[in-house]
């Protein structure tokens, strides 16, 4: 069977399955669908956050990146893993304990203001809806990799899947999907990097080959061969203070991305948060280990296979030819010594070439191939070479899930149930909600197939928001008793102002970066002023009423377990 | 449960936090970015890869995981320490 039959059989499959479990945790009230009965056991909450963290660009693009930036692509690493430090001992428990259905919910409460409410709905729609145009768009690009059809095809046939378990089984069915993809994508992910762990260095785990072989070695010394900047040299592409605000942007905007905070909400209690917060980044970290591994493992790949290589050596490698129908890999002997040279300039991200330089440039490599050519390269069989377009989707099926689910829950709970019609039935609010998650499937995929030309961009808007409006305010909540809703409202807004500024005059206006910041890391910035406003203001207006302070003491007390409440107040009674 | 005893067990997690996030600081910012340099003129043990580079790439990733199943454990015995001294003092009452 060929590539594409197998892909085709493999796809299917995983796509019942996706569509039976959605089934089967079909949901009938408002706890079911927003917080999924709070009944998810902590190891399946742990993999359910990593599936819904792991998105279309963690599987496919970041091993890339990292093999082109070398050191700097640690930035994705240490940031979106050291993130979670932050949310399993900062923010976690203590929302799990809150207990309510989401993170405006959050943020209205604590403030006492529907002012403060709207802000943070604003904030966590716009970071959701940025985020998730991305996600249809990259199951469309699988899609059409993959198989024969269209982009705008593929992304249709993801929103019906979507679809499906969301609006039937809300928060419930996505969690349990979310289990399942999370087993297709790290399965997906780990036997092509075993498999070309084990040709490379001859030991199958990835992380110890790439720790203990000498594979950095030797890659370092094809650098100097080539008169490269050694692939383990810090900063040769970001100056050492982008890197940091880089890093601590990514985990900040981590920490206070809603999708990932309402995971938290659906255990049964906050010894279970704190324990799947674990979980979630173990599972997270099988991934994020591997893929510098295979970073490394790729450069050196195609380092050895293109260059000082002859045009007629390099067509008859099966996957090379394959990859230039795709696009991800050019290759063309413009000077005519019939050999390959590779420059530093092949592993450039988005490289400004002058023109001198286009008429040289002799191999072009798309970051992406990375990960989507390694099986092929790895000589693995046709079936599992489908298990990464498996892997693929699934990574982008999780992540566009939990993120319309956001979405929806801000518009059915935020908006509609806490400020239009308190008294709305359950009944109601149930179907205001499914309507909604149809809604934002629609608006997603109209964003993926036609999307803006500024997704990449705007992707930086949503970490850089997500760290500035609602990291700070979630965490003085907690830690601040002072902290009082003029604080947190100016804090929001300034935060939200500072960052998304300067973005937009970077990204759009063609800013120079200030001290050489790059858009993507102005959330630190933004973070930091949020910090301060909501302190000083908060200090200089009125103290919270009293029954919000009892809130605060209320979410700091360790938490009584059920049963033992239950069997004290039947001794009391006796 | 009593107020200085809230405030012993609030005290006793924001310590544990404070010491975590030190750790957490010092691999992340401290040994990934700011001192990866010196750190990569040595090797890693058993290895042959630059240790600040390794850090940054996976060491770091490890600490943090560590990071969060030790504040984890932590906390379920500092909830049972104060919850057991918690239900003493309720069985103690209905006794009297």
């Amino acid at each position: 069977m060929s590539v594409e039959a197998w892909t085709t059989v493999v796809v299917i499959i995983s796509f019942i399955v996706y569509i039976y479990i959605g089934w089967q945790s079909r949901v009938r009230d408002t706890e079911g669908f927003f917080v999924a009965d709070r009944g998810v056991p902590s190891l399946a909450n742990g993999a359910a956050t990593a599936a819904d963290w792991m998105s279309a660009a963690s599987f496919i693009s970041m091993a890339g990146l990292i093999s082109f930036l070398g050191y700097d692509g640690s930035i994705y690493l240490i940031g979106w893993t050291g993130g979670y430090v932050l949310l399993a001992l900062l923010l976690a428990p203590y929302l799990r304990k809150f207990g309510k259905y989401t993170v405006p919910d959050f943020v209205g409460d604590r403030y006492y203001s529907n002012v403060a409410r709207t802000v943070a709905v604003i904030a966590a729609i716009f970071v959701s809806l940025t985020y998730v145009a991305g996600q249809m768009r990259g199951v469309g690009l699988v899609f059409s990799r993959f198989l024969q059809v269209t982009i705008d095809q593929g992304v249709i046939i993801g929103m019906v899947i979507v679809a499906f378990f969301a609006i039937l089984g809300g928060m419930k069915g996505i969690t349990w999907t979310q289990v399942a993809q999370y087993g297709v994508l790290i399965v997906a992910y780990l036997i092509p990097a075993i498999a070309i762990s084990t040709i490379l260095t001859g030991n199958p785990i990835p992380q110890l080959s790439f720790s203990f072989s000498n594979i950095v070695e030797r890659l370092n010394g094809i650098h100097q061969d080539l008169g490269f900047v050694p692939y383990t040299q810090p900063f040769a592409n970001k100056s050492m203070l982008d890197v940091l605000f880089f890093t601590i942007a990514l985990m900040v905007g981590t920490a206070g991305l809603p999708h990932i905070i309402v995971r938290f909400y659906t255990v049964p209690d906050v010894k279970a948060a704190r324990w799947s917060a674990g979980w979630a980044l173990l599972f997270i970290a099988i991934l994020y280990t591997t893929a510098p591994a295979l970073a490394t493992f790729a450069r050196y790949n195609l380092i050895t296979n293109l260059n000082n290589q002859t045009v007629e050596q390099v067509q008859q490698l099966d996957w090379t030819k394959k990859w230039q129908e795709t696009k991800l890999l050019a290759v063309e002997d413009k000077n005519n010594n019939r050999t390959l040279e590779l420059t530093a300039k092949s592993f450039q991200l988005n490289p400004k070439k002058t023109p001198e330089q286009v008429a040289k440039n002799e191999i072009t490599i798309d970051p992406d191939i990375v990960v989507l050519a390694t099986p092929e390269v790895a000589k693995l069989p046709a079936w599992l070479i489908a298990l990464v377009a498996a892997g693929g989707l699934a990574a982008a099926l999780s992540t566009a899930s939990g993120l319309l689910l956001v979405i929806s829950s801000s518009i059915a709970h935020d908006v509609y149930y806490r400020m239009i019609d308190p008294h709305a039935s359950e009944a109601k609010r149930l179907f205001v909600g499914r309507i909604m998650v149809g809604i934002a499937i629609a608006i997603a995929g109209y964003f993926g197939i036609n999307p803006p030309g500024f997704v990449a961009e705007v992707v930086a808007l949503a970490f850089g928001l997500a760290a500035s409006s609602f990291f700070p305010v979630i965490i003085l909540g907690i830690f601040d008793k002072r902290a009082n809703r003029e604080g947190a409202i100016a804090g929001m807004i300034v935060g939200l102002l500072i960052t998304s500024a300067y973005i937009i005059a970077v990204k759009f206006a063609g800013m120079t970066p200030w001290f050489g910041i790059s858009a993507e890391g102005f959330g630190t910035v933004g973070m930091i002023f949020n910090f301060i406003v909501t302190l000083v203001v908060s200090r200089l207006t009125p103290p919270p009423p009293a029954e919000i302070q009892m809130l605060v003491d209320d979410l700091r007390n360790p938490e009584h377990a059920p049963l033992a409440l239950a069997d004290i107040g039947e001794e009391q009674l006796d | 449960m009593k107020i200085d005893q809230k405030t012993a067990y609030w005290r006793a997690n924001t310590a544990l936090i404070r010491n975590l996030l030190i750790i957490w600081v010092i691999v992340s910012i401290g040994l990934s970015i700011l001192f990866v340099e010196p750190l990569n003129a040595v090797k890693l043990p058993g290895g042959n890869v630059p240790l600040g580079f390794w850090i940054a790439q996976q060491g770091s990733i490890y600490v943090f995981v560590a990071l969060i199943f030790i504040y984890a454990y932590r906390m379920d015995k500092l909830d049972r320490k104060y919850l057991e001294k918690e239900s003493d003092r309720i069985e103690s009452k209905s006794k009297t």
